[in-house]
């Protein structure tokens, strides 16, 4: 039986598709089996940032129709082994996907992988409901700042209310996911920080991930963060995935880093 | 609040805002009040309706509202009054 995962936020734009990536692929290099699934649909971008936007033939709208099979639809990702990537649809709505279909792809999915990583849309309407739904871990992506906590205080409540583990009894494991984060913004008090953060929504801190103009490289060149080696953004989502599997890895980048001699003398 | 802005010590960040104001909103949302009591667009009519047994006023005559300070919800009621003729 697989895990689902869920990258939720509430609020867009907040980094669930980059950290959907990262984490999937974190995964499958771990040797799991693993799926990443867009529910965005009629926004699609995770095959974008996944850089298979050329090998989209049938997507998840298409399987839930059953015009094709799941076999069809999966795109196998050319760079690392066990990783699998379902694409959104571009053209349909968000109405596209039923609770009874999103479920029997999910089910079917389960007899293969091991985890199923679930890239939610924004908002708490049915799309987001519905990425949701199935979850047994939930990865709650939030940026330090007022309107982003909020939400993802909302998208907590949904969780705990209409999921399909809150109908039968049970909680969904939520991990808590900041993005963003600028630590020299923090130490000048004009950023929450991340303690702030967690104290709020008192859920588990899994990760940190650091503002990074890497996270744009990235994406234009359609390889996930995680992938780019020895910086920051990459080392911090490395760090998510050994903690999500078990290790216990201390937090870093929290601290502002201190410009050397060269660095105060030729600015930066 | 005016009595704890004054013993700060110095003015608060605004991180230190963003908290103070999301732990008041998160605090509510957790309490299933996440918007305005919605019996006040109702109640706001009906005070209208009895006030104009005793005094002419006007449709924007009453204003009603809800301010929140932490544990605190006050229900604020501004009746404007006809200037004497
Ligand atoms: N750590 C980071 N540092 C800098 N920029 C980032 C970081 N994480 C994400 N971004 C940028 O933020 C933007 C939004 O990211 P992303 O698409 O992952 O968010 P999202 O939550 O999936 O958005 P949506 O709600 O639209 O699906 C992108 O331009 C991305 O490059
Ligand atoms: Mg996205």
């Amino acid at each position: 039986m697989a895990q689902v995962v869920v990258v939720t936020s509430g609020k867009g734009g907040v980094g669930k598709t980059t950290t959907s990536a990262s984490f999937a692929t974190g995964l499958a290099q771990a040797g799991h089996k693993t799926v990443v699934i867009d529910f965005d649909v009629g926004l699609r971008n995770l095959d974008l940032i996944m850089g298979v936007e050329r090998r989209v033939v049938f997507d998840f709208v298409n399987v839930i129709a059953k015009e094709a099979t799941l076999k069809q639809a999966l795109i196998r990702d050319k760079r690392v082994e066990n990783l699998y990537i379902l694409a959104a649809s571009q053209t349909r709505d968000k109405d596209a996907l039923t609770e009874a279909g999103v479920k029997r792809v999910i089910e079917e999915l389960s007899k293969d992988f091991d985890y199923i990583v679930c890239d939610s849309p924004a908002g708490i309407e049915k799309g987001a409901q519905l990425a949701m739904h199935f979850a047994d871990q939930a990865l709650i992506v939030t940026n330090p700042e007022v309107s982003s906590v909020r939400d993802s205080d909302r998208v907590l409540g949904l969780l705990a209310s209409k999921t399909a583990k809150a109908a039968a009894g049970e909680t969904i494991t939520e991990h808590l996911v900041v993005t963003r984060y600028d630590p020299a913004r923090v130490a000048k008090g004009e950023m929450l920080a991340v303690d702030d953060v967690q104290e709020i929504l008192a859920i588990d801190l899994l990760a940190v991930i650091p503002e990074s103009t890497d996270v744009l490289n990235a994406s234009n060149a359609g390889s996930p963060v995680i992938a780019l080696g020895e910086i920051p953004a990459a080392e911090a989502y490395k760090d998510m995935v050994a903690r999500f599997l078990g290790e216990d890895k201390p937090h870093r980048f929290l601290e502002a880093t201190k410009k050397g001699l060269m660095g105060r003398l030729f600015g930066g | 609040m005016a009595l704890l802005d004054f013993f700060r010590q110095s003015k608060p960040t605004t991180a230190q805002l963003a908290k103070e104001r999301l732990q008041v909103i998160v605090a509510h949302q957790r309490a299933g009040n996440t918007s305005a009591p919605d019996y006040l667009p109702k109640l706001q009519k009906d005070l209208l309706r009895v006030i104009r047994k005793y005094v002419k006023v006007g449709d924007d005559a009453v204003n009603i509202g809800v301010e929140r300070d932490g544990e605190l919800e006050v229900l604020e009621l501004n009746i404007t009054l006809p200037s004497q003729q």
